[in-house]
């Protein structure tokens, strides 16, 4: 069985894979990294996005076997080690920017790689748009792209603390 | 999935010489190959993945042409200064397509070789007379597609590169699927090296075609306007539960105009 060697969350970590395997089933079932959701068969809805090299991308439609020799940072990853939330994160829970949870990591993933590509900011209907790969079935998408819209400035530095959410 | 052998060679010479056993498939961005193989549509035996060949990426532009290679994903098409400049719309078509986590993964040469009958960048390389490059020749657009998920390509045989003659002026205007993005009707528009070419993508019961009529109607006259008028015959059109073959016909009208409009 061909072996591969990565890190996941800065620990290089080394594992037996078949050639079939997914980057997402060698989180989930092999590393029991279980924040990446598996949420469709057909490569849309997004939960399961991760970064690769600083880059989103859906851990359900790639192998294993690609990865050799990357970086991959999941959802456990971006919490600092004393716990502290980071922004987007603290952001989704500031404004209620889920309810089941499920597509939350993907979300989450999606929306940290989608600001750092933009830092001149994003609009409201820019947030819309670059969230097109990630489907949620609950919340109607309006506190996620409010979340994404307060986090941006944090990560831009435009403001120190995250806005509030209106009462 | 089905259990195959995964390979990943460094130069077009080495994956020549493992796509030499018919039951191995190339693999670019895997963002179409990937879903396939879950879905057990098909089983390779070996799987070449050529995303460690360098001289299958990058983006040159020079002479009044823009040449891209295989490997070249979406995204670095559609944030490319150097596409930007030369052709804008090819740019706007890359940013387009999918969604971000597939332009990450998603390639110019997977798509041109898969020539899904939606997918949009088939319809850039046939509007512009694009040329494609292969391990062993290059072949005209024109000849390229020859029907839905089909092409001139031998069994094989790698596409290495895309070049595009750098037009005077296009535009794409697409009709999104609301779900999946890819187009239910696209329409290419360009005026340049290679003449009047409008290419539709997403409506042909055989996958990207000319618009002889449209060509025609606006190499007398390059404006919206000329386009009254002109119908679209509904035979070779594809009809399925998103629209109808007259739906369809009617709405390459539609984008075409918006084209020509956004063209200037
Ligand atoms: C959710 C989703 C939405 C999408 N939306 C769109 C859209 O809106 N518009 C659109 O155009 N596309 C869309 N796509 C398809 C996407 O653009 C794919 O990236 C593209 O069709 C295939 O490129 P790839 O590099 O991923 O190819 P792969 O999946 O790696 O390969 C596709 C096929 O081409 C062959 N192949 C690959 N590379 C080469 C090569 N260099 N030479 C010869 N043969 C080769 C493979 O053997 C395989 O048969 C979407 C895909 C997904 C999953
Ligand atoms: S599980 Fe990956 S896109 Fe749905
Ligand atoms: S919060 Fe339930 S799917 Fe998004």
């Amino acid at each position: 069985m061909p072996q591969v060697s990565l890190k996941v969350n800065g620990k290089p970590v080394t594992a037996e894979v078949e050639g079939r395997t997914l980057l997402v089933d060698l989180l989930r079932e092999t590393l029991r990294l279980t924040g990446t959701h598996v949420g469709c068969d057909t490569s849309q809805c997004g939960a399961c996005v991760v970064h690769i090299d600083g880059e989103s991308v859906k851990a359900c439609t790639i192998l294993a076997v690609q990865v050799q020799g990357s970086d991959v940072l999941t959802i456990e990853g971006l919490a600092a080690a004393d716990g502290t939330l980071h922004p987007m994160q603290e952001a989704f829970r500031e404004y209620h920017a889920l309810q089941c949870g499920f597509c939350t990591p993907g979300m989450v993933m999606s929306a940290i790689d989608l600001v750092k590509k933009n830092p001149k900011g994003l609009s409201e209907q820019e947030i819309r748009e670059g969230l097109e790969g990630n489907l949620c079935r609950c919340t109607g998408y309006h506190n996620i792209v409010k979340a994404i819209d307060a986090a941006q400035q944090v990560m831009h530095g435009k403001v120190k603390e995250l806005p509030r959410a209106a009462e | 999935m089905y259990e195959f052998t995964y390979h990943r060679p460094g130069s077009v010479a080495d994956a020549v010489k493992l796509l030499a056993d018919p039951d191995a498939r190339a693999m670019s961005g895997g963002m179409t190959l990937i879903p396939t193989l879950k879905q057990r549509l098909a089983r390779p035996t070996a799987v070449v993945d050529l995303s460690g060949i360098g001289e299958l990426k990058g983006i040159t532009v020079s002479g009044g042409t823009v040449k891209i290679g295989g490997m070249t994903t979406h995204a670095t098409v559609a944030s490319s200064a150097d596409v930007a400049k030369a052709i804008p719309a090819l740019a706007k078509l890359a940013a387009h397509i999918g969604d971000a986590q597939v332009r990450n993964r998603g390639t110019m040469g997977g798509s041109v070789a898969n020539h899904d009958p939606a997918a949009d960048y088939p319809g850039a390389v046939l509007a512009l007379g694009a040329t494609v490059h292969t391990n062993t020749r290059a072949i005209a657009a024109d000849d390229f597609f020859n029907g839905m998920f089909s092409t001139a390509l031998e069994p094989g045989e790698i596409v290495t590169a895309i070049s595009f003659p750098v037009p005077e002026k296009a535009a794409y205007v697409k009709f999104p699927n609301p779900a999946s993005r890819y187009a239910m009707v696209g329409v290419f528009v360009a005026k340049g090296p290679a003449g009047v070419r409008v290419a539709v993508t997403g409506a042909g019961a055989n996958g990207v075609f000319r618009h002889a009529a449209m060509e025609a109607a606006l190499a007398k006259n390059w404006s919206a306007a000329a386009l009254d008028g002109v119908t679209t015959p509904v035979d070779d059109l594809n009809g399925d539960i998103h629209a109808s073959k007259e739906y369809r016909a009617h709405l390459i009208g539609v984008m075409a105009k918006r084209a020509v409009a956004a063209a200037g």
